[in-house]
């Protein structure tokens, strides 16, 4: 496929990793922000590929993972009404709240749809005006101009029975939290290449040069990461702090225009709380007053809601790259992808699940043919 | 969800107010919306998340990185760098 294979050419990968290693001379901790580079990396093995020198962390950028077990505890409520069909993007359904997932809605009679767009979810609204269809929307900026165009439609079309449950976090308030963390060991980041072809990347030079922390934006097939590597290793290694960009074939300076102004005319920037990690202040969208008639939160009461975690879950530690999943005393053992005991092991995108799915990464000779 | 996905526009049209286009996504298609992407023609390829193309893929940026990759890879090679034994 165009696009895909391309990326994949292991003699590239292998001769790429070489490069790395010829300009290393130290050891760096650079961190991935992006849960679909976590998975890639491991996947692909890409971490073994490279010198000892380089070791890479894995960030916050699984949606599932930091959407707050609170919100996942209303969604439930809401999704448990009688009159109302709740859709998700598929990843949402297995993950665990305090006492059940949305699957266990699902088995006890709730209508509880996937759908791969919020569009259908509008549709759905459309087909059946005497429910109350609500879309929980999560995500970073990746997902944000999908969320907020099914808001803008169901304005347009006059859909009164249409709602959005909305948990949207964004990258650079969360890397601000991580470089100024207590404890931070990050040296420089991957700046993940689909929220940069959304919102560009004018918000992180100011970043960079704030805690002295360069960032490349970078790609996900297995060439595109070993070049964000590549490139942000030569700039720690040359002391250079600066912000480029290792995947000009889809993202620019500026970013999406369009949708950006959809995303600001829609959504307003709020304090939102990550799972495992906490209150990150302005880290997050909520919608703006002008559409405050579609926030489901305000159309459903919910009761009381006191998330319980599990106490033996570290993934806070996980997604601020101080901790490793095989760390976790739990993993592998009481937490699995079937069983999991945090949001870190039911997304696919979540540094747990990629560490145990991967346990034996593809041989990356087979990477052109797969 | 966050994954998002290069496919080629196979066809463009409109439903519900909405530019959307026929997406080929290497030999499955879906139908994506096109709105964020106003300039996109039939034939280009684009990077599509949840039901939405984010951005038109430059295939002159596509192809100069690639360039340059080989270029890399070449110049091991001539420094005598054996890339297939390598673990
Ligand atoms: S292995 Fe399970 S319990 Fe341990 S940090 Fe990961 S998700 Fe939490």
């Amino acid at each position: 496929m165009k696009y895909v294979s391309e990326y994949r050419d292991a003699k590239l990968v292998r001769a790429l990793a070489e490069e790395v290693r010829d300009v290393v001379t130290q050891p760096w901790v650079i961190m991935e922000i992006c849960g679909g580079q976590t998975h890639a990396i491991k996947r692909y093995g890409i971490d073994d590929l490279l010198p000892d020198e380089i070791e890479l962390v894995h960030g916050p950028g699984c949606p599932v993972c930091v959407t707050p077990l609170a919100q996942i505890d209303k969604a439930l409520a809401i999704a448990s009404h009688p009159d109302v069909i709740f859709t998700s993007y598929g990843d949402m359904l297995r993950v665990p709240g305090s006492h059940q997932d949305l699957f266990s809605v699902r088995a006890a009679g709730g209508d509880v749809r996937v759908v791969y767009s919020p569009l259908d979810a509008v549709k759905i609204a459309q087909e059946n005006p005497d429910k109350q269809v609500v879309f929980f929307a999560i995500g970073f900026e990746t997902t944000a101009p999908a969320n907020a165009m099914s808001v803008a439609q169901a304005k347009r079309l006059g859909l009164d029975n249409f709602s959005v449950l909305v948990s949207h976090v964004r990258v650079p308030p969360a890397m601000h939290a991580i470089l100024s963390g207590e404890y931070n060991r990050v040296q420089g980041f991957l700046a993940a290449g689909h929220v940069c072809a959304v919102m560009g990347y004018w918000e992180y030079p100011p970043i960079a040069a704030n805690y002295q922390t360069p960032m490349v934006v970078t790609g996900f097939e297995p060439l595109d990461l070993l070049k964000g590597v590549f490139e942000v290793v030569k700039l720690l290694e040359s002391g250079k702090v600066e912000v480029t960009n290792a995947y000009a074939r889809a993202v620019t300076f500026e970013g999406n225009k369009p949708a950006q102004d959809l995303i600001n005319s829609i959504f307003q920037e709020s304090d939102r709380n990550w799972r495992g990690i906490g209150l990150i202040p302005n880290s997050g969208w909520s919608l703006a007053p002008d559409y405050a008639a579609f926030d489901a939160e305000a159309r459903f009461d919910v009761g009381d809601i006191h998330p319980e975690e599990s106490p033996l879950c570290i993934a806070g530690e996980i997604l601020q790259g101080l901790k490793k999943p095989t760390e976790c005393p739990a993993f592998g053992t009481l937490c699995t992808p079937e069983h999991p005991l945090g949001a870190t092991m039911v997304s696919t995108e979540g540094a747990c699940s990629a560490y145990y799915q991967y346990h034996q990464p593809l041989e990356v000779q087979g990477l052109a043919n797969d | 969800m966050c994954l998002g996905v290069p496919g080629k526009i196979t066809e463009i049209f409109e439903q519900s107010g909405l530019t959307m286009g026929k997406i080929d996504f290497g030999g499955v298609y879906r139908d994506v919306c096109l709105d964020y992407i106003p300039e996109a023609k039939v034939g280009e390829y684009a990077v599509v998340h949840v039901g939405f193309a984010i951005s038109i893929l430059s295939e002159e940026e596509a192809m100069e990185t690639l360039e340059i990759l080989k270029e890399i890879a070449d110049l091991d090679e001539e420094l005598g760098v054996d890339l297939e034994t390598q673990s």
